[in-house]
């Protein structure tokens, strides 16, 4: 470390946030590696992806404050992309596995009296029961 | 204290990637696979970041912007050629 970092009690804040987002990066992985079910192991990168990545560039923000003084926000830009983007992942990835384990009939039960949202449409819906659009 | 943050942070993070690849080795499905290279997305844009942090540049932003950003569009592209059999229709 050749950059001179000005106040011992910035040089914790980083250090404290780099291990928390350097933590949650590597439970996101074991979760993701020893989980049994697909749904189970969809569950645990979303930890890696928010609080993981989330802590290591807010502590990338702040040491960039304490080094040269001034406020660097474009490491926020990252972060607010991946916000957005991570639920659209996770459903797109839910989706796909559906439709695919329903192929193979191996779906769990819902444990409600209506099934899958995407198999099976409430009242009012247009869609037909195999979840593609009418017209298709 | 940070250089020791780091060095524990990149180990971590690389620990994070060496299981990403684990399960893209063995994931009995493709949906698995997507996800695991997602996850493996996630963890290069975190060691890349760690890496600005060690050199104390700002010039590896835009590196980590745009691994992120083709990292959302693959895992939505994978999907949508598993969901309907063709990614644009």
């Amino acid at each position: 470390m050749n950059a001179p970092i000005t106040s011992l009690l910035g040089e914790a804040i980083v250090a404290l946030l780099l291990l928390a987002g350097s933590f949650f990066m590597i439970v996101g992985s074991f979760g993701l590696l020893r989980l049994p079910t697909l749904m189970q192991r969809l569950h645990a990168p979303t930890k890696a992806t928010t609080l993981g990545v989330g802590g290591i560039l807010i502590a990338s923000m702040l040491y960039f404050v304490f080094e040269t003084g001034r406020l660097s926000v474009h490491e926020l830009l990252i972060t607010l992309f991946l916000f957005l983007t991570a639920p659209v992942t996770a459903y797109m990835l839910a989706k796909a596995h559906l439709h695919r384990a329903r192929a193979e009939r191996e779906l769990p039960p819902t444990g409600r009296p209506v099934g899958w949202a995407t198999f099976d449409p409430g009242e009012g819906s247009d869609r037909s029961d195999d979840g593609s659009r009418p017209g298709r | 204290m940070i250089a020791i943050a780091l060095g524990i942070g990149f180990a971590a993070v690389g620990f994070g990637t060496v299981f990403c690849l684990i399960r893209l080795a063995l994931g009995p499905d493709a949906v698995d696979r997507a996800l695991a290279l997602d996850t493996l997305v996630v963890n290069a844009v975190a060691l890349i970041m760690l890496l600005g942090i060690a050199q104390a540049t700002a010039i590896h932003f835009e590196a980590a912007l745009l691994i992120a950003m083709l990292g959302f569009v693959g895992t939505v592209a994978f999907c949508k050629f598993m969901l309907r059999g063709d990614v644009i229709e």
